[in-house]
């Protein structure tokens, strides 16, 4: 087989300037800015992440003060959850592939789709001034009162950063709902989409119904912050817990609108290198649905010990038992597509098992949090920690980087270096499990989050946690060398390096700005293998 | 359907990346409704408060609705009501394409819209001066003065929000009236109007819930 060439015209090369990106109502583009933005909140998190650690590696709280450790834990959160995690695969594979997956031009709204990225990029800016004038010590969460009347730190610049941010999301959500339901190509029927789009589809869903909730909270806050307005405190009959029921019933749907889209790229990601149908598909496509659904049910089991009724609580941990339903079926139908397929060891497939590992221990996980008695016993410890950095950092990141592996020859039309690519993997599963592992472990026995020192018994625990915190540090700084090195002298991948199933595999690496010379008509269901298609090279 | 050039040639309106006009139409009256659904969810949210407040506070909620101006507040009712209408009409020219009713309607619906605001101004005025807004001076009876404090909050940002998109919709009626006027809206092309009108007939009907929920309770508490 012939050397794979570039093509001559491409998204890529369709324009230079600073404008043609800046203006660019390609979505391709778009979702190279976001990816652009996202890495840079990722490493300010991270950043803060890491003095984190490095406090916590000696019981007494020596390297920054408390009141700083409060700011760091919050903005770290606050970075991580909204600006990075929310968006992260949607804003950035989704706005790639949702057009190119269903044989579209482009999304829906393309100019909507651009603005969504300014709002993005203005709230971010609120979030990082409010940052570097002085921080906010809240915790991501917000709780009142002490967000409305003790807390003098930037709760307001802050709550408008996320406030803004939120209709990015909504937006783009907005436009892959109805790009999904108006603009699929001839033959491409809901059964044949591939499920990223599906999880996709559920993802917006929710940012759709979810967001406008959290950002009348903030909007609230705010008001009782700046006018005085009451609405949470208690001096006027105001109920703090009102402010946590409204909080979460946007913020835990969010975990989802974090761990719906990896999943989405896991069922990519094994059926491209097990060379099989996904198994079970209508299941994993309902799944998704599903898991969208119930997750608007069970808000109120970050409530346990918030006061709210015994039988409220009852039947919030029925309801969050009920989502390990769908999320199961999800594993085991990706455990089945891997049984007997020819799975090649590929490094998005590393991080597809590395995902299903990890996930499955932060759902179980998050089922010993749903039993009311245990939850009462582990909140506010390191364990909760564990837990939701396994499904958001273990799920999600994972998710991202591999989808991010798979789609790159596409993306940028060459290949990264496979032999850095694998390393970088394992050495962020090892950082990974080093960093958190100990944490629920030392969550159990008892120690709290949120604090700056800590009695010294729990320092062995600690020490692991911050040396695998720096191996995991390490692990993301590979990709960048190593995938900014590819767009230059990485090999020509030609369309479809992998031989997978899709749309998007059909058209040339980078994709032309419209993504196909023809519009393509679908004759066939997903993930059909063995794939006969130009530039098959297995 | 595969687009052809010379079918795009035809129809200025048409977006690069739509089949044609009947796909992009569609597109865009389903955004729309999608954003509705996004904005019940916002208002969802301080309905929900206002509901939990309402249950635990009835009487300081009856009494500090009683201090509402129920006939401005009726009047505005009317008003609004009969600027749908005229939304509904200028969509009707629209699809007909008769420019100048569309225009004539247009015109009416933002007046009925400046009206509406202006008198939701007076009622502020009015509150204001009587020392009806949380956080600054705040004044009530005495047996209601802490709760009736989460009433108004809820009243002056519930109104606030909907006044707000009040003015968002005169914007975009701003924007309607000028396609209208240089002839951007034709019989094939009407769907600016269409969808402009959805978003205008929902914040109406978001006061059609505001009005008895906050000037209307009162009436009957005997407060």
């Amino acid at each position: 087989m012939a050397t794979p060439t570039l093509p001559a015209r491409h998204y890529l090369n369709d324009g230079y300037g600073v404008t043609s990106w800046l203006l660019t109502r390609d979505h391709k583009r778009i979702a190279l800015l976001y990816l652009a933005a996202i890495t840079v909140f990722f490493f300010v998190g991270g950043a803060m992440a890491v003095v984190i650690r490095l406090e916590l590696a000696t019981p007494a709280g020596d390297l920054v003060s408390d009141e700083t450790y409060n700011k760091l834990f919050t903005m770290h959160g606050v970075m991580m959850v909204f600006f990075f995690l929310i968006p992260a695969i949607p804003s950035v594979l989704g706005n790639f592939l949702v057009p190119i997956m269903i044989g579209a031009k482009d999304l829906a709204f393309p100019k909507l789709n651009l603005l969504s990225w300014y709002i993005y990029i203005v709230g971010g800016l609120f979030t990082l001034y409010a940052l570097v004038t002085g921080g906010v010590d809240t915790g991501w969460t917000f709780y009142t009162p002490f967000s409305t009347v003790s807390s003098t730190t930037n709760v307001i610049s802050t709550a408008l950063g996320i406030f803004i941010t939120g209709f990015s999301g909504i937006l783009t959500g907005l436009n892959f709902i109805v790009t999904i339901h108006r603009m699929r190509a001839p033959g491409m029927t809901w059964f044949r989409m591939p499920l990223f789009l599906w999880s996709t589809y559920a993802t917006s869903l929710i940012n759709v119904l979810g967001t406008p909730v959290i950002a009348i909270t903030l909007l609230l806050v705010a008001a009782e912050r700046v006018f005085h307005f009451g609405f949470f405190d208690p001096a006027v009959g105001g109920d703090p817990v009102l402010f946590q029921h409204l909080f979460w019933f946007y913020s835990h749907p969010a975990v989802y609108i974090m761990v719906l889209p990896a999943m989405g790229v896991i069922s990519e990601l094994v059926a491209a290198f097990c060379r099989k149908q996904v198994f079970g598909y209508t299941f994993v496509a309902f799944a998704s649905l599903g898991i969208a659904v119930l997750g608007f049910l069970v808000w109120g089991h970050h409530m346990f010990v918030a006061g709210q009724s015994v039988y409220a609580a009852l039947i919030f941990s029925i309801l969050s038992f009920l989502v390990a339903i769908p999320s199961a079926v999800k594993v085991f139908n990706w455990t089945a597509t891997m049984y007997k397929g020819a799975i090649s060891w590929q490094t998005p497939m590393l991080y597809a098992i590395g995902f299903i590992g990890l996930f499955t221990i932060g759902g179980l996980t998050g089922l010993f949090l749903a039993a009311v008695g245990l939850d009462v016993h582990v909140t506010d410890t390191y364990f909760i920690v564990a837990h939701f950095h396994y499904i958001m950092v273990g799920g999600t990141i994972m998710g991202y980087l591999g989808g991010l592996h798979y789609w790159w020859p596409k993306i940028s039309g060459r290949m990264y270096n496979e032999w850095l690519a694998k390393i970088a993997a394992a050495i962020i599963f090892i950082g990974f499990n080093l960093t958190f592992f100990p944490q629920f472990i030392v969550g159990y026995l008892g120690m709290p989050r949120r604090y700056h020192a800590y009695p010294p018994e729990f320092q062995v625990l600690n020490v692991l946690s911050s040396a695998g915190a720096s191996i995991l540090g390490v692990g993301y700084l590979i990709p960048m060398v190593y995938l900014m090195w590819s767009l230059r002298y990485g090999k020509v991948a030609g369309p479809n390096p992998f031989g997978a199933s899709g749309l998007e595999w059909t058209t040339t690496s980078p994709p032309p700005t419209g993504n196909f010379a023809h519009t393509p008509i679908v004759t066939e269901a997903a993930y059909t293998y063995p794939v006969a298609a130009e530039g098959y090279v297995a | 359907m595969p687009e052809t050039a010379t079918g795009h040639a035809h129809q200025p309106a048409l977006a690069h990346h739509f089949d044609d006009l009947a796909q992009q139409k569609e597109a865009a009256t389903l955004g729309m409704w999608v954003f509705l659904v996004t904005e019940v969810l916002f208002f969802g949210g301080l309905f929900a408060t206002y509901s939990v407040y309402r249950s635990w506070y009835p009487e300081a909620f009856a009494a500090a609705s009683h201090e509402m101006v129920v006939w401005a507040g009726t009047l505005n009712t009317v008003v609004l009501i009969t600027s749908s209408l005229t939304m509904a009409l200028a969509v009707h020219a629209a699809q007909l394409g008769e420019r100048r009713r569309l225009l004539l309607f247009l015109v009416l619906t933002m007046a009925l819209g400046a009206a509406f605001l202006g008198v939701k101004a007076f009622e502020y005025y009015t509150e204001f001066h009587e020392h009806h807004v949380p956080g600054i001076g705040f004044q009530f009876e005495a047996k209601y003065f802490r709760h009736a404090q989460l009433f108004f909050s809820l009243y002056f940002v519930m109104t606030g929000l909907h006044a707000l998109h009040m003015i968002i919709g005169l914007g975009v009626m701003a924007v309607m009236l000028w396609w209208a006027w240089r002839g951007t809206i034709t019989r094939d092309y009407y769907s600016p109007i269409e969808v402009s009108g959805l978003y205008w007939h929902f914040v109406d009907i978001v006061w059609i819930f505001l009005f008895p929920l906050l000037y209307l309770i009162g009436r009957h508490a005997g407060a």
